[in-house]
């Protein structure tokens, strides 16, 4: 009953720290008007963020030990070839996955 | 109904996603010790993938609550900034929009950024069913992996790959949207400097904080480039 009572509590902080976090620029603006400034990070934040993301998802990459991220960065550039070419989101992402799962089985 | 339609052609490669990293969860989950009903309640009420995968080994180790919420905070931070383009739009939605807030994912957020919404189509209806199919593909996956993960009879790694593909034809898409490229730039640079810097673990915050800092630096040429938000 103990453990019990101790996942529900884990999960409760766990989900509640992240409601606060996504949240925050809600509860930060309310229902006043947005400022400007706040206006103008709307448009421009979204890319950075983005551009950010993609970093982050390739962190655990070993570029110091074999296959030296080769996976990662060949099937990144697949991803971004295709999108710029063919502009079919979907053939870019199938194809740029695939040749990752390969890659790493192969390499 | 055509708005359900529409949702569901635009989180394809996130039902990919969510199913691959819920099963992942899933199965972590039960490993542990976990039941079936602890692995759906994460789904459901925290959903956020690197944070719940982090959670099962520290419960495991029987980590303080004040922990928990630490470690939650560090790691979902981020999100701070994705609601920030979204407050006026989820502020008319209301219950959806209360939800939406949520619901506000890495995924959900990029497809929002970055979907292009037919005529006549009623886009705060389209963007709710977009938030809610990538929550039930979520609890779907955490689902069958904590149900029937180790019955799965091939194996499925890297498959979590296609979450980095997908951000990544969506930065190339915003690229094409964007006339002014700064923001790219602003980002590639801080978010390699400080991986270099700090490494893997300890980047991303001061990332995204030094771009804030550094976007509102570049008001000037940016707004120059893309046109002044006027209230």
């Amino acid at each position: 009953m103990h453990e019990t009572l101790y996942a529900v509590a884990a999960i409760a902080v766990v989900a509640l720290v992240t409601w606060g976090l996504r949240a925050a620029p809600f509860l930060l603006f309310g229902n006043r008007p947005l400022p400007k400034t706040m206006r103008y990070l709307g448009k421009a934040l979204p890319p950075a963020i983005m551009t950010v993301l993609v970093i982050y998802c390739l962190r655990n990459t070993a570029f110091d030990r074999s296959p030296f991220g080769i996976p990662e960065l060949a099937a990144c550039a697949l991803v971004a070839v295709l999108q710029i070419v063919k502009r079919n989101m979907y053939l870019s992402i199938i194809a740029g996955t695939v040749c990752y799962m390969v890659l790493i089985r192969v390499l | 109904m055509r708005e359900l339609r529409f949702a569901v052609k635009n989180t394809i490669p996130i039902f990919f996603t969510y199913l691959f990293i819920g099963i992942a969860f899933g199965i972590l989950t039960v490993d542990a010790g976990y039941s079936v009903p602890l692995s759906v309640a994460s789904a459901l009420f925290i959903y956020a993938g690197s944070m719940q995968l982090v959670m099962i080994p520290m419960m495991t180790s029987g980590a303080s609550l004040i922990s928990l919420a630490l470690m939650t905070f560090f790691i979902n931070a981020r999100h701070i900034f994705y609601g920030i383009s979204f407050v006026e739009r989820f502020r008319k939605m209301g219950w959806r929009g209360v939800y939406m807030v949520l619901a506000l994912t890495d995924e959900t957020y990029s497809v929002l950024c970055s979907v292009q919404y037919e005529p006549n189509l009623d886009e705060d209806r389209a963007a709710f069913y977009i938030a809610l199919l990538n929550h039930l593909y979520w609890i779907f996956g955490c689902l069958v992996g904590a149900c029937a993960g180790r019955l799965l009879p091939f194996d499925m790694t890297g498959i979590d790959f296609s979450a980095t593909a997908f951000f990544l034809v969506v930065v190339i898409n915003q690229w094409r949207q964007y006339r002014t490229k700064l923001p790219f730039l602003t980002a590639a640079t801080c978010a390699l400097g400080f991986y270099l810097l700090l490494g893997k673990d300890y980047f991303l915050i001061p990332t995204l904080l030094t771009c804030l800092i550094a976007l509102l630096v570049l008001r000037r040429p940016i707004e120059a480039k893309e046109g002044r938000e006027d209230a």
